[in-house]
């Protein structure tokens, strides 16, 4: 690991100005050091958000404000994010390992790194993401973890977070510190689909952190699950993974929120499946019938083929889930 | 940026509070409270081994919550009450878990043991240890290339039920 220098501001204005001025930031810590030690990022000025940032979980009628300091396993066990957010609860308890949640922030969870194996590979000389312009090494490489969805020629890498995707079937709202002020911003304007730059993943301001996680109550995320599909039972990351969220009366899907990862560059929100579901009958047929619109636009890359095959079944038995709970 | 500000001058050193004793160790910020336990303080229960956080065999705990000591800065530890597999024992007794896992023949190489004792005595804390399929799901974070699982969970099965 490259020698650095750590700052540690008094507030999250300054850390915020910190940020601006170059340094990075470093929260839980949990990916920034992996992807240290392994040389992918040598950043010389670490800005420790730690002692600045918000790690309380609080419960209202409007709905759950979580603190980006909150530790994922401190939210995943909170009984009020169960009982709000159930979704929530079940993507985190799927994600990582007790000790790593006992580290890793919420505001980190969202702006962890990509999984891509060449991205994560300092040696390998063609990543985007990494070297800009240098190509991409997952296109005809090894790919079977890599997205059908949001794709380009520049990068084909999938965004890891369980979270994120939850929080975008939630339709959340994260409130941001800056160098300039505090703005909200909702949680599907933070990640961007590349065409020409994938080395720019989010559309945060420089400097600009993530302070909050707002998640609205309502009937529909209280009913909301999380299914994830991956190669061991646990510890491991989503090949694919569904948040879906249904509002049933009398029989009837009346409104719908379904969201999908390990698919796309970003977590990916499925709105062809939810307007098949408006309206049907809240039974297996019509979930079958709806969950097939989630390959419209899907290419695959080779060994990543199978996801198109999975995604229609994985999200059925999502909906089958949630309907059953709603 | 202004380099003259209090808090970016160069931090003299870390205090660490490991096993009730407090150790102030001159060691600069990109040292992991894993490099700091074993090659500063001699306390090399603790092992390294994959340092990304993805074996548990580093596993200490730090403010109560077991935690990857290789994911851990050193200067973020600073007074935090951290306890390693060294401070478990007490008065020249075993910890329970040490027992069962001696009873119960819960390792072969041993590499990997200290972090699942410590990742253990937390699971149990957090009221875990219980059911299997639960101590399956909560020590997935614990690597074992011996293969000792079956054993292992038998013993944090045993210490649970004894606490």
């Amino acid at each position: 690991m490259q020698s650095f220098t750590l700052q540690r501001p008094s507030g999250l204005a300054e850390a915020a100005r910190l940020g601006a001025e170059g340094g990075e930031f470093i929260a839980g810590g949990t990916d920034m050091l992996q992807l240290m030690k392994e040389w992918v990022r040598t950043p010389d000025r670490l800005v420790d958000l730690d002692p600045v940032l918000d790690p309380r979980i609080e419960a209202g009628p409007q709905g759950l404000r979580i603190g980006a300091g909150a530790r994922m396993e401190a939210v995943a066990v909170h009984p009020e994010v169960a009982r709000i957010a159930p979704a929530i609860s079940e993507a985190l308890l799927e994600s990582a390992s007790p000790q790593v949640r006992n580290l890793a922030t919420m505001g980190g969870n969202l702006l962890q790194r990509t999984r891509c194996g060449y991205f994560r590979d300092a040696g390998v000389a063609a990543c985007n993401k990494r070297r800009p312009g240098s190509g991409c090494a997952a296109i005809g490489g090894e790919n079977r973890i890599h997205a059908v969805l949001g794709t380009s020629g520049q990068c084909i890498a999938t965004h890891p977070s369980d979270f994120a995707v939850a929080l975008v079937a939630l339709e959340a709202t994260l409130h941001l510190a800056g160098p300039d002020g505090e703005r909200d911003m909702p949680i599907h304007h933070l990640y961007r689909t590349w065409d020409t730059h994938p080395e720019q993943e989010t559309n945060l301001r420089p400097g600009e952190i993530i302070a909050a996680i707002q998640v609205p109550a309502t009937a529909l995320s209280r009913n909301a699950r999380y299914l994830k599909v991956r190669d061991r039972a646990a510890f491991e990351w989503a090949l694919l993974s569904a948040a879906v969220g249904l509002e049933i009366d009398g029989g009837t899907v009346r409104a719908a929120r379904v969201a999908m990862g390990g698919v796309g560059t970003k977590p990916w929100r499925m709105r062809a499946v939810e307007a098949a579901l408006i309206g049907k009958p809240a039974n297996d047929d019509s979930y079958a019938a709806a969950a097939a619109h989630a390959t419209e636009g899907a290419v695959a890359r080779g060994e990543n083929a199978y996801k198109i095959t999975l995604m229609p079944r994985v999200l059925a038995r999502a909906l089958a889930l949630a309907g059953g709970a709603a | 940026m202004n380099t003259q500000d209090s808090h970016t001058a160069p931090a003299p050193g870390v205090t660490l509070l490991v096993n009730g004793t407090r150790h102030h160790l001159a060691i600069g910020p990109e040292v992991t409270l894993l490099d700091a336990l074993r090659e500063r303080l001699n306390l090399t229960g603790a092992k390294k081994g994959c340092d990304l956080g993805q074996c548990g065999a580093c596993t200490v705990i730090l403010d109560g919550k077991r935690v990857n000591s290789c994911l851990v800065l050193a200067a973020r530890a600073q007074d935090r009450p951290i306890t390693t597999i060294e401070g478990l024992a007490a008065d020249g007794r075993l910890h329970p878990l040490q027992q069962a896992f001696i009873t119960h023949d819960a390792f072969q190489c041993g590499y990997c043991t200290p972090g699942q004792i410590m990742s253990g005595v937390a699971l149990i804390e957090e009221g875990r240890g219980h059911d299997e399929a639960e101590i399956r799901k909560h020590m997935s974070g614990n690597l074992c290339r011996c293969g000792a699982y079956a054993n292992i969970i038998a013993a944090i099965r045993e210490a649970a039920a004894r606490t």
